[in-house]
Order: structure tokens, then sequence, then C-alpha cells
């Protein structure tokens, strides 16, 4: 029988959740890494014993651990990111000019069909490649070096390189999205990158259409339907059903289209989730009632999910890395809040129940789907 | 050449990721410095490298400092002398998180 694993960064260790394909009862294991800020945990599409996790802290820096059981053991490997070259300088938020400094890991995303490369994104933003399982790391600086890197600024949270996205029918293709830079793509297996930014609208820059600039939280793609990205921003949610060239606007009907979570149903190329915040000064749901919407027809049409999740009094927020989508049949859907509850929905999001309440605030939830 | 047994005292969560339990002991090659106690360090538990100190400018983080003989040293050149008590063992390095955040 099936059976997953939910893997949960937070802000003070990890947590490894498991049930089986009922999704009713979980074991719970951690606190790993107890103390450390998780920013993210993913495990290998190739191997699901093979698990990668961002380790850091404020006070010893970027560490990199890596279990090859399933998140029994775990052992720390490479922590050396190296910019390359002269890595120049971006803006800084006063405006002057900033040099690029290496901060944290916020992504890692391991290879479709290699278990032993993975990718890291990283603040100051860039890409870099491990192909000795994290052991060793190296940039793909085509990135950085595309040109339009000393406009980049960074955001509120830091000027973070946060979503990783790799094309499964084009082994050279990659997405990138970058805090407050905007989306890339490369389609050369990362020697060169071009912004995808075009058709999105940001009041809060200068150029409210810059080709680069604007913040974008998190973005989501249907593995059956790669062409097809779906984007959660600062404001607006938007759609691109040609690999990034053209984004067009999908929020329809939300209460507020301010989020920064977004994922895609696993069968269901159009059914897609974002959970609703407030605002970008008031980072918590509506009216303290905590609701997913879910769009069945690709954008602009959505409905609340409420069953099972609190509707009075609850001011957490769901942050860009911490929601997830399992392979089951019905597809499950998980995700992590600041006030440390795991939720599931083990039947698309028609109902929804905690796994965990009282962890440490929740920075990401990737969800492996195991035989 | 000369080597000296030195020893050091780690934040818990440094002996956490280091696996060991209370001080740990270096033998340093002189000059004993915290450049070449750090060196040893780090030659014995890769994976404490870039923890204490920035992979790249070798700048010591500045939530940690370093202690010795109820002096703090965290400004001194990294290729001052140690005190002659942590050269002899005497008394450990101490290298402290800052108590800071939350």
């Amino acid at each position: 029988m099936s059976k997953v694993r939910v893997l949960v960064g937070t802000r003070k260790g990890a947590f490894v959740l498991t049930s089986d394909g009922k999704r009713e009862k979980w074991n719970i294991s951690g606190p790993h890494f107890a103390g450390w800020e998780m920013y993210h945990l993913k495990g290998s599409p190739s191997d699901p014993n093979r698990i990668y996790a961002s380790q850091s802290s404020g006070w010893f820096g970027q560490v990199i651990q890596r279990s090859d059981d399933g998140g029994q053991t775990w052992s720390p490997v490479g922590n050396k990111f190296a910019y390359e070259g002269v890595p120049g300088t971006h803006q800084w938020y006063d405006g002057t000019a900033h040099p690029w400094e290496f901060k944290r890991v916020w992504h890692l995303e391991p290879s479709l069909t290699d278990p032993d490369t993975v990718y890291a994104g990283i603040e100051d933003a860039a890409i870099f490649r491990s192909t000795d399982g994290g052991q060793s790391w190296s940039e793909l600086p085509g990135l950085r070096e595309h040109g339009s890197g000393p406009r980049w600024q960074p955001g509120a949270g830091g000027m973070c390189l946060h979503t990783i996205i790799l094309d499964p029918s084009d082994p050279q293709r990659m997405y990138i999205a970058i805090s407050a830079a905007g989306a890339f793509r490369t389609d050369d297996g990362g020697k060169t990158w071009q912004p995808i930014n075009q058709g999105l609208h940001s009041e809060y820059i200068p150029d409210p259409k810059a080709d680069v600039g604007h913040c974008v939280h998190h973005i989501a793609m249907h593995p059956a339907r790669p062409n097809t990205l779906f984007m959660q921003k600062h404001w607006d949610v938007m759609r691109s059903d040609n690999a990034g060239d053209h984004w067009h606007e999908i929020s329809g009907n939300l209460p507020t289209d301010f989020g920064f979570a977004i994922d895609v149903h696993a069968h269901e190329p159009e059914t897609i989730y974002v959970v609703p915040i407030k605002s970008d000064s008031e980072h918590f749901p509506l009216d303290g009632q905590l609701r997913v919407y879910r769009s069945r027809t690709g954008g602009n049409e959505w409905e609340p999910l409420t069953k099972g999740l609190p509707q009075s009094d609850c001011y957490v927020n769901v942050l860009r890395d911490a929601m997830a989508v399992d392979k089951l049949d019905s597809c499950g859907v998980y995700f992590g809040t600041t006030g440390g509850q795991v939720y599931v929905s083990p039947d698309a999001g028609d109902s929804w129940s905690p796994i965990v309440r009282d962890l440490p605030a929740v920075l990401s939830v990737e969800v492996q789907t195991i035989a | 050449m000369t080597t000296n047994r030195i020893r050091v005292e780690l934040p818990a969560h440094l002996r956490n990721l280091a696996q060991v339990h209370g001080e740990v002991t270096l033998d340093v090659a002189a000059p004993i410095t915290l450049r070449s106690v750090l060196d040893a360090l780090e030659a014995t538990y890769p994976m404490l490298s870039g923890t204490i100190r920035d992979h790249t400018t070798l700048q010591r983080r500045p939530f940690l400092r370093f202690f010795a003989c109820e002096e703090d040293l965290s400004h001194q050149s990294p290729d001052s002398p140690l005190p002659e008590a942590i050269a002899t063992a005497r008394e450990p390095l101490l290298i402290i998180g800052a108590i800071a955040g939350g």
C-alpha cells in the first residue's frame, strides 16, 4: 500500500510526518536539527530515500544535510557556496550598490532523474548545482550575470532565489523565481537565462511593466503540462500558457489576490490552490478565517475551502514553500502555517484536518508519495 | 615541527553537528593562534567549516565570540599568539554563541 512522507521545515527544526494511503493516522518524527532554521527539505524523485535539507542559523551560517534512509539518519555534506568570479553588486534597500553576499539556501531541488544532482536557490540570489550528492556546489553564473543583476534588490525577506522548477519534458529547461526580481527561464541547462515577466503589472515599482523587479512569491507547474505555469505574486495570481513568455491575471473572484503559496492538483492540471492573505502589511487570513481557495478551471473562478479549517480568530500565514500535493488518488493537499499547524486534505481540498498543531513556525512542506 | 595539544569548547549546536560531547582536543602545529586552532578544528571536523568563520573571507561569524583566560579575543588578529594557558592546554579556547534572537 502506498504511503506518504511529509517533510516539514520549521524555524526550529525539521519534522518528518508519515502515514499510509488513508492519511488519517500519522507518525511524527523530530525535531531533527533542533533549534536550527530548516528552510527547505526535499526528496529525490528518482530515489525517495535520498533527502536533502537546508539547515541554517544566524549564529552558525549554512549547513546542508543529506539523508539516504528516508530521513531517519542524516549527514552534513558540503556547505560552501562561492559565487563564480567577482560577484559584483546589486541594489541595496537605499538604492546604493551592494556586493553579492551568500546568506542561506532557501530551496533545494533534486534532479528528476539523478539522485546525486541537486540544485540550490540561495540568498543573495543565485542558483548552484551539485552533481556529487551535495558534497560540492558550483554556481550556474549565467543567471546572476544575465545583465539585469545590478538592478535586482532585496524584498523585505531578502534577495532570495526561492523557486526552482525542472521541466520533465525538457532537461535543458528550468524556471526560477527571485524575490523581488521576478521569474527567469533557461533553455540550455542553466548557461543562459532570460527574464519571463511580460504581462506582470506591479504598481509598487517605478515602471509597473518592467522586465525585472516584480515580486514573485511562488510558481507552480503540473508535470503533464509543463508549458503552463501558475504564479502567486506579491499581488495578483497569474497564469502563463507559453512557458512564461507571457502572463495573464487569473485572480478572478478571490477575496484578495495577495498571498505566498500556490500549487497544482497532482492529476488535474487545471485545479490549483492558493491561500489568500489579507494584504502585504497584514500577513494573515481575511477576517481571521483560514481558507484555501481552489479553482478547477485553471483560474478566475475560485471556491473557498473551509471544512476543518479555523474560521475565526486565526491569524497565521502560509509561506511560499509551505504547500504541497501528493500523488495518491484522491490527491492529498498539505500546508503548514506560521502558527505551527500542518493541515492535510486527503480529498483534494474538500475537507481538512491538522496532522500536528504546535510545531515551530512552518517554513516549508514537501510531500513524497512512496509506493 | 612542534605540536601542542589544545582544548576547545564548542557551543551546543556545533557539538551536535560535529557529534562530539564535551571539550574537543586538537593537535595544533605551532604557532598557536586563532587561525591555527580553527584550521585544525576544521580539518578534524570538516562539517564545522563555514560555521565559525566564513568559507571565503575567513571572518568570524558576527554572533560568535572567542574567549580564553577571561579575555575576549574576538577582535584580535587571527595570527596573534593565544595565551600561554591555551597553548599548554591549562585552559580551553571557548567558542561562544551570543545570547540573542528568539
